[in-house]
């Protein structure tokens, strides 16, 4: 098969879908936090977590969406967490965000050699399952792509509606946007600028630890170590690439799951001639590629990563 | 002054001995305040007489030490910005409290719907901003982006956003330090219409010819206290100017001196820094003479400063201090070749507040002999250079290591004028030299300025302060939408003219 | 609630906060260690025998804590310029693969010209990964801090590359492992017999230069002016994008010693697992020292103690030793909220 020809198949078009949702959740996550004015760098770590918690829960008998659903409050206590630190005590937010990260991505690593000490192939459990939409799975390219995906996917997709929504129809939402573009305002408004800041980054910590929690229950079916590998940092990049908007990052996120997808196809058919490091690096280096195209034209959050105090100008 | 107050007293708003410490500092020393429905009481003070603190304790930024706040004859739980809001209270600051990237519609009804409604109502609360409009006749785009609008309209924006709440008492900050005189007489208007119907107003202003030409009556503040409280009607500029400032001020008279050759020239300058623009801007400082620039903020003085101070590159046509064209203008070559430059923001350009006293006097001039060999800084020179300024500049600090951040403003720009003046400039750029100073330092600078004249030097004097640059200007010039009128001589202007001239008019026959 | 800065800092303050800080972090250590069962008083006696108690635990901690002085002074340095260098990690696999390049026998230099070759070598190496992300945020306005994260996962994959690839060992039985580095490229034990090398003696002593570039120098007076009002410097007159650019040379050249020293100190080799981490590590050390030279020295033996002192707890009571890495990030945020506390003080209303 050639490269070309890849492109019409409906593996590939599936397998990005599938690529993009966990990025999706951490997108939209990532989105929510900086839109209130907080960059939270504790993404890869809290998804790692959300990762962890949710395969644990599983493992341990609970049902597949309680796995979900504990891997959302990990990660709003990980974002109470940085937005705490963050909001109120203005702390750097390079440094607790990096802070956070190293405790999440290390507390799960701990607990799971506390619950397994010694084992040689990770555990497994019984992941999600596809679940074909009547009617719909059936259609050419566009079936497989979009309507044979396990329930989690579809999750992803109702949320980037949701959190669109939210945050252009919604008063709470215009406060969050108010709050990351001037605080000030928002404040002599009678808008409590920490309370928004803080629950902006438990709701987009939340998002974050469900995208963890595909990994292990949607995508994988069991937790081992580095999994979440660079994820989270791709995220900031795919907010940057979607100007701070819920329908770009989406479509960041699935352009980003379709050359992950076609790289991996590719390498198949060129590895003996490429390494196939170079595919794996791709994701990384179109990221970069995708911040420096964008770097011109973005209207950022104006109050982005910088703390409010009250009474200071 | 206006006269025939509507409807009968009735107090609306009452300050009962409210006071406020800072530390050692008296903010507020028992101010004792009361608002009738129906009319503008003014609340004259110079900067740092307690204005802006009492009103923060109204608004539940502090709480007082001391005292209460009745509204309707109902107290006024302390420390809850939520309260005033829900009184009926509302306030229109001075810097404009906008979120620049949103909408105008966003703006005003961002804080009036419950916050977990799943739906905002936008078509209704757009139909409601529209008949505002129109009965107050306050003129502005409901989806315009404020990013786009002038000052002028935000302010409108920020009068709407209160009278969207239903306010039944408004409070304007110094509500026309951005306006040109032709704006805000069209503010007073619609403030005169306000009243009308019902609603009260307290206007905060340090400029006497305001307070009588708005106001029905006038609160006075000097350094936390109270000292009058008059009817407007029977006072004089002169009665109002002793009781703000505790004495009689004379203004500075400068000597009138011949000008020697040009230090500074500019010829058909070009620039542009995001959406403003220099248009051919034409430009002369002589030894000895004060040029000074009026225009509404945002009409271009801060690019013709940017550019002097080396940190903005010209696109066209020329720069030339002492008759030599400039070509790479930098900060470090402007300082080199003897501008002295006193930023528009103290905090954002002048100072690095982190750093010491001693670090941001010799910043400037690290590079040269005095302050470092190979590279390696003479800390012992540069303290000795500290201490000789704290002395020569009367800074008050702790010392040459204190934190320059925790400086007042006034002794920042003790500190910024000792940086630049200590080296004998040949031209002086002072933009905005006495913004939010107080009295005091006010006088100071002003002194500074003129003694530089004296010793021959040019000076470039960027300010939006009318009266500042009449009392030390030479000649004037106007900027206006990036263009610079003729300059003319000090005796041949007038407060009136200025202000045409600032809102466009008048600009091309002026001689 | 309001934070109101302290115009006096006491002494006491300056200290104790840090100190209770750490405090913080082992009781929250204690209680994780007891979730397995064993007694922390037990743990931590092991963890301290393991990391001080003999000689040997000593200089195996000096050994450890070596790389982390070379990465926590990297991120110190850029950091003091608030230019946000997370790459730590790359650079230092950059400077391990020049050292590599150069050092396994395409040079027959003598010792005394080889070990500074490839000191340079790998100094330029770690400069020049960081200068591109430097670049795209001084030319494009590129947040660097996702540039450096995403380089750090681009370069293992290229190292992996090389060592499949062209930097492979032929002798290497299949291993994706560098050759070795000659005998004069490598560097001299500092104790005959043990494993702590000179590259120590090399950290310790840059420790000292960017700590005399940071009093003294002009440079060190521009990246402090850059990193706290970037506006204020320029108008100033300095140069900021070039203060960051020089930055970035000095900050990458740092990681780049780190690999530098790992390869010719300790490992004789370049592998995949050179670094565990020492690249994000040197985050919380350069942290943990208020970004102060000297103390990044003290910081990175801290930090290594802990590292070194859980493996050996972790052999000897069967806690998990990443009880050390968790121990690590609790210290950094507790320690950035005390310093925070020592600057301002919490008023409630």
């Amino acid at each position: 098969m050639q490269a070309f020809e890849i492109l019409f198949t409906a593996s590939l078009w599936a397998a990005a879908i599938r690529i993009a949702s966990p990025l999706i959740f951490g997108t939209l996550g990532e989105l929510i936090c900086e839109r209130a004015g907080v960059l939270n760098l504790g993404i890869e770590g809290i998804m790692t977590a959300g990762a962890f918690s949710g395969w644990l829960t599983v493992f341990m008998g609970g049902d597949l969406w309680l796995g979900v659903l504990v891997a959302a409050l990990v990660g709003a206590l990980l974002g109470l967490l940085h937005g705490t630190l963050v909001v109120p005590l203005g702390l750097s937010q390079h440094v607790i965000g990096i802070g956070i990260t190293l405790l999440a991505t290390s507390l799960s690593y701990y607990a799971y050699r506390l619950v397994f000490p010694a084992v040689t192939s990770p555990p497994k459990i019984e992941p999600f399952q596809v679940w074909p939409v009547p009617g719909l799975s059936g259609l050419p390219l566009v079936g497989p792509a979009l309507f044979q995906q396990t329930p989690l996917t579809y999750f992803a997709f109702v949320m980037v509606g949701v959190v669109a929504w939210v945050l252009y129809r919604t008063p709470v939402g215009l406060a969050v946007r108010t709050v990351g573009e001037n605080p000030s305002a928002a404040e002599a408004q009678g808008i409590d600028v920490i309370r928004i800041r803080i629950i902006s980054v438990m709701a987009g910590s939340a998002l974050m630890g469900i995208g963890g929690s595909f990994i292990t229950l949607s995508a994988f079916n069991s937790f081992f170590f580095e999994m979440t590998n660079g994820r989270g940092w791709i995220c900031i990049a795919l907010v940057v690439f979607g100007s701070w908007r819920p329908g770009k990052a989406l479509l960041g996120a699935i352009l980003f799951g379709f050359f992950d997808a076609y790289q991996l196809r590719l390498q198949q058919l060129a590895g003996a001639v490429i390494p196939y490091q170079i595919f794996l690096m791709m994701p990384f280096v179109l990221s970069i590629l995708a911040l420096i195209v964008m770097s011109r034209r973005v209207a950022y959050p104006r109050a982005l990563m910088v703390p409010y105090r009250r009474g200071e100008r | 002054m206006i006269d025939g107050k509507t409807g009968e007293q009735e107090t609306v708003l009452r300050f009962n001995n409210v006071s406020k410490n800072f530390g050692p500092l008296v903010a507020n020393d028992a101010i004792s305040l009361s608002l009738q429905r129906g009319e503008i009481l003014g609340l004259l003070g110079e900067n740092g007489a307690g204005k802006t603190t009492l009103m923060n304790i109204l608004f539940g930024h502090y709480v007082a030490d001391g005292g209460s706040i009745e509204v309707d004859g109902v107290a006024l739980p302390p420390g809850q910005p939520k309260a005033a809001l829900a009184q009926g209270i509302g306030m229109v600051h001075q810097h404009f409290t906008l979120a620049e990237n949103l909408t105008v519609l966003d703006n005003i009804i961002l804080g009036t719907e419950s916050l977990w409604r799943w739906r905002s109502d936008r078509t209704g609360a757009k139909a409601r901003i529209l008949a505002l409009i129109s009965s107050y006749g306050l003129k502005v785009s409901p989806d315009a982006v404020v990013a786009q609008l002038s000052v002028g309209e935000r302010q409108r924006v920020e009068i709407l956003k209160a009278l969207y709440r239903k306010v039944r008492i408004l409070i304007l900050d110094e509500p026309t330090a951005v306006l040109t005189p032709q704006e805000s007489a069209e503010l007073f208007h619609t403030l005169r219409a306000f009243v009308e119907k019902g609603l009260s107003i307290i206007f905060i202003s340090h400029k006497l010819n305001e307070i009588l030409g708005a106001c029905h009556r006038v609160a006075v503040l000097r350094g936390g206290r109270k000292v009058a409280e008059r009817d407007v009607a029977g006072v004089t500029r002169e009665d109002l100017a002793e009781l703000m400032v505790g004495r009689l001020l004379s203004p500075p008279k400068s000597a009138a001196k011949l000008p020697g050759s040009m230090v500074l020239q500019l010829k058909k300058v070009t620039a542009r820094k995001a959406v403003l623009r220099l248009n051919a801007v034409d430009l002369a400082v002589c030894e000895g003479e004060i040029v000074g620039i009026a225009g509404v903020s945002g009409n271009g003085q801060g690019l013709l400063a940017d550019l002097v101070a080396g940190t903005l590159a010209v696109k066209s046509g020329k720069v030339l201090l002492d008759g030599e064209v400039v070509t790479s203008a930098t900060p470090r070559t402007m300082v080199d070749k003897g501008v002295a430059r006193i930023p528009e923001d103290r905090h954002a350009e002048g100072l690095v507040s982190d750093m010491s006293v001693v670090e941001n006097l010799i910043a400037e001039r690290l590079h040269t002999a005095d302050f470092s060999r190979h590279g390696f800084i003479d800390w012992k020179n540069a303290e000795r250079f500290a201490a000789g300024i704290i002395a020569d500049y009367e800074v008050k600090c702790a010392g040459p290591a204190a934190r320059a951040g925790l400086l007042s403003g006034g002794n920042m720009q003790k500190l910024i004028l000792g940086r630049v003046m200590a080296h004998a400039p040949k031209l002086v750029l002072a933009n905005q030299p006495t913004r939010g100073l107080d009295v005091g330092a006010v006088a100071y600078v002003h002194e500074q300025l003129l003694a530089a004249r004296r010793r021959g030097a040019g000076i470039l004097l960027i300010s939006e302060d009318l009266d500042e640059l009449l009392a030390l200007s030479d000649r004037i010039c106007v900027m206006y939408r990036g263009s610079l009128s003729l300059a003319m001589a000090r005796t041949a202007v007038t407060i009136q003219k200025l202000g045409l001239m600032m809102a466009g008019q008048e600009l091309d026959h002026a001689a | 609630m309001r934070l109101e800065l302290r115009e006096h800092r006491p002494l006491w303050q300056n200290l104790a906060f840090p100190v209770l800080a750490l405090a913080f972090a082992s009781v929250v250590c204690a209680f994780l260690v007891t979730l397995s069962g064993a007694s922390p008083m037990q743990v931590f006696g092991l963890m301290v025998k393991g990391a001080m108690g003999t000689q040997f635990a000593f200089l195996e901690t000096l050994t450890r804590a070596t790389p982390l002085i070379f990465t926590g002074l990297a991120a110190a340095v850029a950091f003091r310029a608030k230019l946000w260098n997370i790459g730590a990690e790359a650079q230092l696999y950059i400077g391990a693969v020049m050292t590599v390049v150069m050092g396994t026998g395409l040079l027959p230099l003598p010792s005394a010209i080889l070990i500074p070759v490839l000191m340079i070598s790998a100094i330029l190496g770690g400069a020049l990964v960081l200068s591109v992300p430097t670049f795209l945020k001084t030319r494009f306005g590129v947040d660097e801090v996702v540039t450096t994260l995403l380089l750090n996962f681009i370069v293992l994959l290229f190292v992996s590359m090389l060592l499949e690839g062209v930097l492979k060992d032929p002798m290497g039985l299949g291993w994706p492992q560098s050759r070795k580095i000659t005998a004069d490229g490598l560097l001299p034990k500092l104790v005959q017999g043990k494993r702590l090398h000179f590259g120590f003696a090399v950290a310790i002593l840059a420790a000292m230069f960017v700590w005399i570039l940071d009093r003294r120098h002009v440079l060190g007076f521009e990246m402090r002016a850059v990193g706290h009002n970037a506006k204020a410097a320029h108008f100033a007159g300095i140069a900021v994008n070039r203060v960051l650019a020089k930055t970035a040379l000095l900050s990458g050249g740092l990681a780049g010693l780190a690999g530098w020293s790992e390869v010719t100190g300790l490992k004789g080799s370049l592998t995949l697992d050179l670094s565990p981490g020492f690249g994000y590590t040197g985050i919380v050390v350069a942290m943990l020292a208020l970004l102060h030279p000297l103390g990044v020295v003290a910081a990175a033996i801290f930090v290594a103690a802990v590292f070194v002192g859980a493996d050996a707890m972790s052999r000897a009571a069967g806690v998990p030793s990443y009880i050390a890495q968790v121990m690590v990030a609790v210290s950094l945020l507790s320690i950035v909220t005390a310093i925070m506390f020592t600057r301002y003080r919490m008023r409630w209303r």
